[in-house]
């Protein structure tokens, strides 16, 4: 057999010489499409898919079996307060870890593991394949979000019956989906900047987890200055749109919690609604951007 | 401007790394159907090149064009019409070739019924018609190295260009990608293959290329090149059934035209440096032959290419 001059046996026509020459060219976007799909059958079928899935059921059973153990009643008086511990803090738990599972290593890994010179060898644009990569991170994240409100609505159901089903709940959804844009945004550009996947998984992780909290703790207490640049300052909207908390407004910049008792409230600080949803787009924005600027001028040396 | 016949151009291309010149202004123009073999020592900035060519880093001055088409402002027009295998990639370990391959065709907007006839004509190409429906990340890096070898090819490319591709490859394997190179000349394809392999060069390559230092020292036919640098002058083994002394094969040869010097390898080898054409070759041949000892075999002993390889190199350095 030569190659261009194979025949197929159901008579297809084989290809001729120099057929690359005549084929057209796909556009990016159809491109963005198909490499979108692929490096997604790639995260479906992965280890990584599985491990990301159990650490959603480890989550969402822990907290099923702690509230259902000790069925605590601040926490079960309504569907309000349930959804704005149980789902306000677990969500941006598993959005960060599918963040980290899913983005960490999706450009670095490109490099360090050599798969990007099989990739940069194609007709794509450099975009392209960044912004098929982000896509199939963010729907593969988005699998394991939507498995976590699962488990979350079953409990809710189980405890509130048709009263779970809230807008609220919905509202708080799609706040965390603009969470894991803005959070995956920051994950492909901290994975762009470095050409080790471990470096660029472990800043994420450690960034997301405890630095971004530590940092927002301490230039509200000891600066006493609201930390609306910080990420996780915008991601307690997700919670906070349940306005279980706060004694003030719905709404208002600054928020008086409940203290100990005895006490007097606690001042807070927290984002409205709509600075959140501006903080996390502009993250988005900012660090897509960033991200792909960095991609761009990366060399595969 | 795109041009009618593949072609690959390099303009005054430079890449420094700090400040370590990789490539000095190189200017090449490969065009039309032939196989141009790339050479030069480690770091010679072969690699460099054909990294620049794909866009895979980005030159400090000059530009690369690809049937006319600049690789640095148009990559995506420019690797259109190319196959390119650089640096062994890594295949996505969960992805089986038949997959790996319909990646790559599907990005390159090739049809199902296309896609239907080249992925199993490019898997047997390169023996791997047994493994298609298994997961890459088992393979040997031979076998990986076989399925970048067919992702090259699968789109039919009219242009190659090729870095070390019998990288990882058995000696079956490496005949095999002769095979290949030959049959795509055949199909007047532009072919350009760097390699350190020079018998691989010599046995499919049309043309040469040298660099050193990130500098071309030469690039013409096989053929030029050879009568070019070498001046004439080979070197053969000659072997016998049996032994004799240097001394002996001295007086036997002395009146010999074109014979430089005489050198004795083991009792029944010896070297014989010889300037001269093919006919004084075919003399000296049949005056061996009629030596008492019984002559058993005759080659040349360093191919003509690694004599001009190893001189130009040594000159350079």
């Amino acid at each position: 057999m030569t190659l261009g001059l194979a025949t197929d046996p159901t008579g297809v026509p084989a290809s001729t010489p120099g057929t690359s020459v005549r084929r057209p060219l796909l556009r990016s976007w159809r491109q963005v499409l198909k490499l979108t799909r692929y490096q997604l059958r790639d995260y479906l079928f992965s280890r990584r898919f599985v491990l990301m899935m159990a650490l959603v059921a480890i989550i969402g059973f822990i907290l099923t079996a702690v509230v259902g153990y000790y069925r605590p009643p601040p926490f079960l008086g309504n569907s309000g307060s349930f959804y704005a511990t149980f789902w306000g803090s677990g969500v941006t738990v598993v959005i960060i870890f599918a963040g980290v599972i899913f983005g960490g290593d999706a450009i670095a890994g490109e490099f360090q593991n050599k798969t990007g010179y099989f990739l940069m060898g194609l007709p794509v644009r450099r975009a392209t394949v960044y912004v098929g990569k982000y896509l199939a991170a963010f729907i593969a994240s988005l699998t394991a979000v939507v498995f976590f409100a699962g488990l979350l609505l079953a409990n809710g159901a189980y405890y509130f019956g048709a009263g779970a089903f809230t807008a609220d709940f919905f509202g708080s959804f799609a706040l965390a989906i603009v969470y894991l844009l803005a959070l995956l945004g920051a994950v492909f550009l901290f994975s762009s900047m470095f050409k080790t996947s471990t470096y660029a998984t472990l800043i994420t992780a450690v960034l997301f987890l405890f630095g971004f909290s530590l940092l927002q703790a301490l230039i509200a207490d000891l600066a006493h200055v609201t930390p609306w640049f910080i990420l996780t300052y915008a991601d307690t909207v997700i919670g906070g749109i349940f306005n279980t908390s706060c004694l003030s407004a719905p709404g208002t910049h600054v928020c008086m919690s409940p203290g100990p008792p005895g006490s007097p409230p606690i001042t807070v600080t927290n984002a409205t609604i709509a600075e959140g949803v501006g903080i996390m787009l502009a993250y988005f924005v900012i660090t897509a951007i960033l991200g792909l600027f960095l991609f761009e001028r990366e060399e595969f040396t | 401007m795109a041009t009618n016949s593949p072609s690959i151009e390099v303009r005054g291309l430079t890449k420094t790394f700090g400040k370590f010149t990789a490539l000095d202004h190189l200017d090449l123009k490969l065009e039309g159907g032939k196989c141009v073999g790339f050479l030069g020592p480690n770091g010679a900035g072969k690699t460099t090149t054909l990294k620049m060519l794909t866009d895979m880093i980005f030159p400090t001055a000059g530009e690369c064009f690809v049937n006319g088409i600049s690789v640095q402002k148009e990559r995506k027009r420019a690797l259109h019409v190319a196959g390119v295998l650089i640096e062994s990639p890594e295949i996505y370990p969960s992805l089986t070739p038949t997959q790996a391959l319909e990646m790559v065709a599907d990005m390159r907007n090739m049809s199902h019924a296309e896609r239907a006839v080249r992925i199993p004509a490019v898997l047997a190409e390169v023996k791997m018609s047994e493994w298609a429906d298994e997961k890459v990340g088992k393979f040997s890096k031979g076998m990986k190295q076989r399925i970048n070898i067919a992702a090259a090819l699968v789109h039919d490319p009219e242009i190659l260009m090729l870095d070390e591709p019998a990288t990882g490859l058995d000696p079956r394997g490496m005949a095999e990608v002769r095979t290949i190179v030959r049959e795509l000349k055949k199909q007047d394809r532009l072919i350009f293959m760097s390699s350190h392999i020079l018998a691989e060069v010599t046995d499919v390559c049309d043309e040469v290329a040298l660099i050193n230092h990130g500098k071309l020292l030469f690039y013409d036919t096989l053929e030029n090149v050879t009568s070019k640098f070498s001046h004439g002058q080979v070197s053969f083994d000659a072997s016998f059934a049996r032994p004799m002394t240097e001394a002996a094969m001295q007086v036997q040869l002395a009146s010999t035209a074109g014979v430089q010097k005489i050198e004795q390898l083991d009792p029944r080898r010896f070297r014989i440096y010889y300037t001269g054409d093919l006919a004084g070759q075919a003399a000296l041949l049949r005056q061996l032959s009629a030596l008492e000892f019984d002559l058993v075999s005759f080659q040349e002993s360093k191919s003509a290419l690694e004599e001009v390889y190893l001189s130009q190199i040594d000159r350079g350095d």
